[in-house]
C-alpha cells in the first residue's frame, strides 16, 4: 500500500518536474512546480512530517507560488522564443548517466533494513516541532524573523517607484 | 506484496528532483523560470531532509525544512522584486539580453 502511495506521487513528482524545465512558457512551469509541491506534500505525510506537509501547502504551493503567477501575469511574459535545444543533446544523456550512478550508491549505501512506513515517526506534528523550536532552535527562529524583516525592506525598496 | 517503501527509493527521488532543477537552472533563458528551477532544487533538498529526519527518528530535519522555506519565502520577495526592476529598466525577460557586466 506504501508503496502504491509512494509510487504514485513519486511519478507525478518526476513528470511534473520535467514539464518545468520543457514548458516553454512560463505560467505551464509554474503550474507544473505546484504540482511537485502538492505531491511532495504527500510524501512528507507518508514520512510522518505532517507539520512540514501542512507548511508546503500553506506556504509554497500558496504563498510563493501565487508571488510567481503574480509576477508571470504582472509581467505579461510570454513565451521563450530561442531555446538552448542543441545543449539537450549531450546533455539528457549524461544526466541519466549521472542519476544511475546516483542511485546505484544511494542503493549501496543506504542497506534495504532502513525501511518507510506510515506511521513509523510519530514526532512530526505540530507539537515535537513547536517544542524544538522554542528551545533547541530558539536563536536561528529569532535570526529569521530578522531576515524575514530584512527582506521585506529589500522588497519594498527595489520595488517602489524612484522619487526625483 | 512489498508494504514498506525502503529508504533510497526517497533519496533517489530528491536527486532526480534536484538533477531536474539543475537541468532548469542551466538551459532556460526566461529569467522567471530560473528562479523555479531553484525553487525545484530547494523542494528535492527538503525531501532529503525529511527522509534523514525519519531514518535517524529525530525532529531536527523537520526544523531545517522549516527554516529553508523561510529562506525561499524572503528570497522569493526579494527575487521577483529583482526581476521587476530588471524588466523595468530593460523590457526584456531573457537572461542572455542582461550582460551590461559582461564587457
Amino acid at each position: 500500500m506504501d508503496v502504491i502511495l509512494f509510487l504514485i506521487f513519486a511519478l507525478i513528482a518526476v513528470v511534473c518536474a520535467i514539464n518545468v524545465v520543457v514548458q516553454t512558457h512560463p505560467i505551464s512551469s509554474a503550474l507544473s512546480l505546484v504540482g511537485v509541491m502538492g505531491s511532495l506534500a504527500i510524501l512528507y505525510l507518508l514520512l510522518g512530517a505532517e507539520f512540514i506537509a501542512a507548511a508546503q501547502v500553506i506556504v509554497y504551493a500558496g504563498a510563493i507560488m501565487v508571488l510567481f503567477v503574480f509576477v508571470i501575469m504582472l509581467l505579461n511574459a510570454g513565451a521563450e522564443t530561442k531555446k538552448g535545444r542543441s545543449y539537450l543533446i549531450p546533455g539528457a544523456p549524461l544526466l541519466v548517466v549521472f542519476l544511475g550512478l546516483t542511485a546505484y550508491y544511494v542503493q549501496r549505501l543506504f542497506p534495504a533494513n532502513t525501511m518507510v512506513t506510515f506511521g513509523g515517526f510519530t514526532k512530526g506534528g505540530p507539537r515535537e516541532i513547536g517544542e524544538a523550536l522554542f528551545t533547541t532552535y530558539l536563536l536561528p527562529f529569532e535570526v529569521t524573523s530578522v531576515l524575514i524583516l530584512v527582506a521585506i525592506v529589500g522588497a519594498i525598496v527595489l520595488a517602489r517607484k524612484e522619487i526625483e | 506484496m512489498m508494504t514498506a517503501v525502503p529508504i533510497s527509493w526517497f533519496l533517489t527521488l530528491s536527486a532526480i528532483l534536484f538533477a531536474l532543477g539543475v537541468a532548469g537552472f542551466l538551459f532556460r533563458r526566461n529569467i522567471i523560470t530560473v528562479f523555479m528551477s531553484i525553487e525545484l532544487m530547494l523542494n528535492a533538498v527538503n525531501l532529503s531532509f525529511v527522509t534523514f529526519s525519519y531514518q535517524h527518528k529525530e525532529v531536527a530535519g523537520h526544523l531545517f525544512t522549516f527554516f529553508v522555506m523561510v529562506v525561499a519565502a524572503a528570497e522569493a520577495a526579494v527575487g521577483l522584486a529583482i526581476i521587476l526592476t530588471v524588466f523595468k529598466n530593460r523590457s526584456t525577460l531573457n537572461i542572455d539580453d542582461v550582460n551590461s557586466m559582461k564587457n
